[in-house]
């Protein structure tokens, strides 16, 4: 494997000035530093990435994801460290910055194509395909402020993509154009990784981490969290961003006066019709489960709350869920414990493990207390389907 | 793992890692620099047809406009200078005269003016993509030079006209002054361009800037009335000025009638010394703009 992206130990600060005019800074010369704030993006992060593999890079806003990547791409120089590269590069970083709005279409494509390094003798090679991929065949000789922004996007990413480049950076791009064209820009990443070009990906889509990386890269205020196989990172992410929401519920908990949020909790008690082998609960495909809960509350929880399960994904993913509401269920003022049970029959899932979640809300919709990995379990099946979804299926000839 | 992937695992292996972005360095970084540049002439080209088909893009008269200022600024000069204030008296051929030297400086100026704000018109790119950042002042010397081209033709069509059409050693003039005035142009577009992403109060400043040493050239008037009334270190200093030399190179060059007036000695050697100053000034710029430029991206 070969080292195509080299991070080392880059650290990154923005000084934020509070002072902008000529005057001021005269004013302040000399007392400047007062008037300077330390911003670190990013600090100590190292990170090495080899040729044909597809990185995510995730993690909250702010957490210095795309600074990370413009450090990549040469367009921020880190404070300290370096980072070196390998290949030819391209950025993704944002449809049709290089699009000149007077310009044609066609104009705009050459223009567009030499900013991202093709030679024009490569543009006139590609340049057909690179208007029936944005399919705007009919307007590309209208001047681009008459275009539509999906067709805007469509002719900037048909042109990224026929670049040829050896590492392909994308920031938040892939969720643009109608759905035939996505899935037409999504098939063309899976050509690029078979090609073993090194893509790193900036996005919020967990789901699409999930999916294309290989590897996932969290950043949590500028720090490397996690750096491993997405499963992995996604879990500590998906951690952090739980933490996250827990403090805004306790802080409004913490409001006196009437408007504050009721305390109150929701804790697993287990898994009802599953055995349990090597401390993991596990069920046969089709089988009954029940989930059992507790809810504890320390201030009255007023009438018409809600109570809710899902099931998902090691990953995430839900699969599906009900609540109280849902199921009509009368849920009457509550102090102190009380125990619940949500019944879950003929659960016809596919061969692997499962979590369920489970979340506690007032009346009104607001989350009170959730666990997003309450409960695991593990489905048994015949290996004769896969995927999430149990099929009970056989396979004959003709037509019956 | 397929064919493909292998085999482009493998040739890039071969290699070496470079540094992402522009490279570290006052000095050494010279050659990378111009390596990057002319690595990157392609693009310049298509920035510089950018420039110039988006300019006049749904006028109806296009190009025409690019002549309409210096031609208006001719007939100003000519009847308001010239005729009212009698300064064509003692020129001859002032016309000619005066759109010589308006060509020379429309170049000089349409160079720093539009250099000065080229980062920041262009910081939609520079935010967004990794190119070498000289590429903007840079095209804007492209299509500068091209404005300048179709005033050369306009003003060698009026030595026609005039039957007054240069020929000879005088034409030797011509490129001496031509790459003084865009040695210096280029040297402060780049400079300029820079520090004006940090104060953006630069491009205001040089509008005036600009103003000032077009009356501090002799362009609308001779040099025949400047030397009438300085002399010394005052005359030393205004013969310093490389656009006044340029100016009067291209004068001596393209304005016939003007061989009998005084000009100052040595004009010739003049220029290739201040050519000279301009050349160190202009790696000068450059490199202030390849140490200024790594933080460009987080300053627009």
């Amino acid at each position: 494997m070969t080292t195509v992206i080299d991070i080392e130990q880059v650290s990154k600060r923005f000084v934020i000035r509070k002072e902008k005019s000529l005057k001021e800074r005269l004013v302040n010369f000399g007392r400047s530093n007062l008037h300077k704030e330390d911003f670190w993006a990013l600090r100590d992060v190292s990170v090495q990435i080899e040729s044909g593999t597809t990185v995510g890079l995730i993690g909250p806003n702010g957490s210095g994801k795309s600074t990370l990547l413009k450090t990549i791409g040469g367009i921020i120089q880190p404070t300290t460290g370096q980072v070196r590269l390998r290949g030819r590069l391209a950025a993704l970083l944002e449809l049709g910055a290089g699009f000149h709005p007077d310009l044609t279409g066609r104009e705009n494509v050459y223009l567009n194509a030499s900013i991202l390094g093709l030679s024009r003798q490569e543009t006139d090679k590609h340049f057909d395909a690179i208007v029936e991929f944005s399919g705007i065949e009919a307007f590309i000789d209208t001047q681009v402020k008459f275009y539509s922004s999906g067709m805007y996007v469509r002719l900037a990413f048909a042109v990224a993509v026929h670049v040829d480049p050896d590492i392909l950076l994308v920031d938040e791009v892939l969720a643009v154009g109608d759905e035939p064209f996505q899935r037409k820009c999504l098939e063309r990443i899976r050509e690029f990784q078979r090609e073993g070009r090194t893509i790193v990906l900036v996005t919020h889509g967990l789901d699409q981490v999930a999916e294309f990386c290989d590897r996932a890269v969290v950043l949590d205020h500028g720090n490397l969290a996690a750096d491993g196989p997405p499963r992995e990172a996604l879990k500590v992410l998906r951690a952090d961003f739980e933490a996250t929401r827990k403090e805004e519920i306790e802080r409004r908990q913490s409001v006196t006066g009437g408007v504050g949020l009721p305390i109150a909790s929701v804790s697993a008690l287990g898994l009802i019709g599953a055995r349990g082998e090597n401390g993991g609960a596990v069920i046969a495909t089709g089988a009954d489960l029940t989930v059992a809960l507790e809810v504890r509350a320390e201030t009255p929880l007023p009438a018409g709350w809600e109570l809710g399960i899902a099931i998902a994904t090691p990953l995430g993913t839900v699969l599906g869920g009900t609540n109280t509401h849902l199921l009509e269920a009368v849920t009457p003022d509550v102090r102190g414990t009380q125990q619940y049970s949500f019944h879950l029959k003929n659960l016809r899932l596919g061969e692997g493990e499962y979590i369920v979640q489970t979340s506690l809300s007032t009346r009104e919709g607001t989350e009170v207390h959730a666990l997003p990995d309450a409960l695991h379990f593990t489905v048994e099946a015949d290996g004769r389907s896969q995927g999430a979804l149990y099929l009970d299926s056989s396979f004959s000839v003709g037509q019956h | 793992m397929t064919d493909i992937a292998t085999s482009r695992a493998a040739a890039l292996a071969q290699e070496p890692m470079r540094i992402a972005g522009p490279r570290p360095g006052f000095a050494r970084g010279t050659l990378s620099s111009l390596k990057d540049i002319l690595a990157h002439r392609e693009l310049l080209g298509s920035l510089v047809r950018r420039e110039l088909k988006a300019r006049y893009k749904d006028s109806a008269l296009g190009f025409f406009w690019s002549l309409a200022r210096p031609l208006a600024m001719l007939l100003i000069y000519y009847i308001a200078l010239g005729k009212f204030l009698g300064a064509a008296r003692s020129v001859p051929d002032f016309a000619i005269f005066i759109y010589t030297g308006l060509t020379a400086w429309g170049l000089f100026s349409e160079v720093v003016l539009g250099g000065t704000g080229s980062i920041v018109a262009n910081s939609g790119l520079i935010k967004k993509v990794y190119l070498p950042r000289e590429v903007f002042p840079l095209s804007v010397v492209g299509s500068s030079l091209f404005n300048f081209g179709i005033q050369m033709l306009i003003l060698l069509s009026a030595t026609v006209v005039a039957g007054k059409f240069p020929t000879g050693e005088r034409w030797l003039y011509f490129p001496l002054a031509l790459a003084v005035v865009l040695v210096y142009s280029t040297a402060l577009a780049l400079l300029l361009s820079a520090v004006n992403v940090y104060l953006r109060d630069v491009q205001y400043l040089i509008d005036v800037i600009i103003m000032i040493l077009f009356w501090a050239s002799p362009i609308v008037y001779a040099w025949k009335q400047v030397a009438g009334h300085v002399s010394g270190v005052v005359a030393d200093i205004y013969l310093g000025n490389p656009m006044t030399l340029a100016v009067m190179g291209f004068q001596k060059a393209f304005w016939v009638s003007g061989d009998g007036e005084p000009i100052p000695t040595h004009l010739g050697t003049r220029l290739g010394i201040v050519l000279a100053i301009g050349l160190v000034l202009l790696w000068l710029c450059q490199r202030t703009f390849a140490r200024l430029q790594s933080n460009f991206a987080q300053e627009l």
